[in-house]
């Protein structure tokens, strides 16, 4: 895969080569190959079973590859002292119930190894970033589900890791939650770390995300910076009295589809706009809208998804 | 000793304190000690009131000695039973540790961290070992001084005793964290009584084979005592909680006594427990490889 030079810095975050994970007949990655620069944010996304967790879990030594390579940090996945500069929020997970919140945050630093003398300071930031605090004595057994969600969040932010796995971390989170969430990933951004999003949510995506990957049925299918997947744009004309079909009229400008009353060109060059409209008139059109838009990440996913052909290098 | 397996072995002790199992198994603790008091008192009085004079015969053992040894065997019976009660509880608080955890998503947390595989099995095992063997010699201790307090009677070795009472529950612990790497809670722990009664089982029908001069037999209690050492373990229980003049009733009914799991006439051998160890070794090494090769 290629990869841009302009936001490659010597160490990827993450890379994988030709990973492909197998269970029984069941394919899981099937050759995925990607690059994750540091010090952004990324959006992995994919449909649900296109091999997302699993990717995550072999990133993090969760689970083994059947062939092909993964790095963590510049080290092979899985590498302890690569870990020890992760943060790590699982889509579904529990944490000790009979522990209050700044109990388990202390398990984790103990675990992380960080040394005794920083708990406090790294307790009471994750703490605060996830805004927790307050709750932060009871035990965690009466917690919410969102609440639960916040101390995953505080957990894997633990000691300012370099990298932060956040598998699904707003499913549970109200519109406040959601809004806090954003602003805690582009601190992390702000202060180096990369973040490694995998979500559902694709405006959330859409909103904080540096650059995404989509994955279907294993293997990437659009991959580059966002500004870059969402360039191409498509334009909407409402249009009456054609002497000629549309897609004779519009043959060359891009991709035709017509709905409701609507012309849709995608693939078209801006700056071809008024060509367009130009043809349409000269074919006896009367031309009552033009919308030029920009594509969503909803539509980029679902053509990426719905059409895997299609594939997009970064 | 790696500091992640001491904070995975004090979690785990952590744990087994907040979920009240302390609590609960002192409370049955005291309770079973309480009853065994009484019970050693009533029979106390009843074999004091038939008198010393020669009335009282035990297996051909008259006088101090037959009382010796009603109360060696009676001892016996209880640290039977507790036996059980401590093997029970390290299967069931082993069973869901890794099982459990994998299932619920514990370990998915536990082991993203920069924590060995190995670690944090053998973590999980030195906690629950600790608490097993902390609770069994605080009970033990109990039901001895109660015992020795009520009836005079102070088996040969209770330390020794204790010591192989805990090398039984440990055997059972390792078997149960074995098999949790693989099944489910449920099944490792249902699996790991079924072997250990088949283990009592192959024990029994080999000191049969050994009474009645059937060495093929005999050689099933060999068998299963190289495969789950607890029967031969808790041989040493007995032998150490037996007064030695047992010895008198062994020479009186020869090898008859091979049949009966309640009379030792001697310690298990060094090569016993030198295999002990070795198989401690190779059950730990088989759960850790079982445990590293499975995805979280």
């Amino acid at each position: 895969m290629a990869v841009p030079a302009t936001v490659t810095p010597d160490v990827a975050a993450v890379e994988t080569v030709d990973l492909v994970k197998r269970y029984g007949r069941t394919t899981a990655l099937d050759g995925l190959s990607m690059r994750v620069p540091a010090g952004e944010i990324f959006g992995f996304l994919g449909p649900n079973g296109a091999g997302k967790t699993t990717a995550v879990k072999i990133l993090l030594g969760l689970a083994g590859p059947t062939s092909g390579t993964a790095a963590l940090l510049g080290k092979p996945a899985g590498d302890r002292e690569a870990r020890r500069r992760v943060g790590y929020l699982p889509e579904l997970f529990r944490y000790q119930a009979w522990l209050s919140g700044r109990e388990v945050l202390a398990v984790h630093c103990r675990l992380a190894g960080l040394p005794r003398a920083d708990w406090p300071s790294a307790i009471g930031s994750a703490l605060d970033a996830a805004g927790i605090a307050d709750r932060a004595g009871d035990r965690v057994g009466g917690y919410s589900k969102g609440m639960q969600q916040r101390l995953g969040l505080a957990v894997a932010l633990l000691g300012q890791p370099d990298l932060v796995f956040l598998d699904e971390p707003t499913s549970a989170l109200d519109p406040v939650g959601r809004l806090e969430m954003r602003t805690v990933l582009r601190r992390l951004r702000d202060r180096g770390a990369t973040v490694f999003l995998n979500s559902h949510l694709l405006t959330e995506v859409e909103r904080v995300c540096d650059r995404v990957v989509i994955l279907d049925h294993g293997h990437v299918v659009a991959a580059g910076p966002l500004t870059d997947l969402l360039a191409e744009r498509h334009l909407r004309v409402r249009v009456t009295g054609l002497e000629r079909p549309a897609a004779t009229v519009l043959d060359g400008f891009g991709t035709l589809e017509e709905a409701d009353g609507w012309l849709e060109l995608r693939g078209l060059d801006p700056e071809r706009v008024p060509d367009v409209v130009a043809a349409l008139v000269a074919a006896g059109g009367r031309v009552h809208a033009v919308e030029p838009r920009q594509a969503t990440l909803e539509e980029r996913f679902a053509a990426a998804v719905g059409a895997p052909t299609s594939e997009a290098e970064p | 000793m790696s500091n992640q397996l001491l904070a995975i072995a004090w979690l785990t002790i952590r744990e087994a304190a907040r979920r009240r199992l302390f609590l609960v198994l002192v409370l049955i603790t005291v309770a079973c000690v309480a009853l065994s008091a009484w019970g050693f008192s009533q029979v106390r009085d009843a074999l004091l009131s038939e008198g010393l004079d020669g009335e009282l015969d035990a297996g051909g053992l008259t006088g101090e000695l037959a009382l010796t040894f009603i109360y060696a065997q009676l001892l016996i019976l209880v640290t039977f039973m507790f036996s059980f009660i401590l093997a029970i509880s390290a299967v069931f608080i082993a069973s869901p540790v890794i099982a459990g955890e994998v299932e619920s998503g514990v370990a998915l947390t536990i082991l993203a961290r920069p924590v060995g595989r190995t670690a944090y099995l053998l973590g999980k095992w030195l906690g629950i070992g600790l608490l097993v063997c902390v609770y069994a010699a605080l009970s033990g201790i109990a039901e001895l001084a109660v015992v020795g307090a009520l009836t005079g009677f102070v088996p040969p070795d209770p330390l020794l005793a204790l010591a192989y009472l805990c090398g039984q529950a440990l055997v059972l612990l390792t078997v149960t964290i074995l098999l949790s790497t693989r099944l489910s809670s449920i099944t490792a722990g249902v699996a790991c009584l079924a072997i250990f009664g088949l283990a009592w089982m192959g024990g029994i029908v080999g000191g049969i084979g050994t009474a009645i001069g059937q060495p093929t037999i005999g050689r099933v209690g060999d068998l299963s005592r190289l495969v789950l050492p607890t029967d031969g373990l808790w041989r040493g229980v007995v032998y150490h909680l037996e007064p030695r003049e047992i010895l008198l009733i062994v020479d009186q009914a020869g090898a008859l006594t091979a049949a009966f799991p309640f009379v030792v006439d001697s310690p298990p051998p060094p090569s016993f427990l030198a295999w002990v160890v070795v198989w401690f070794v190779l059950v730990l090494g088989l759960a850790a490889l079982s445990f590293r090769r499975r995805e979280i």
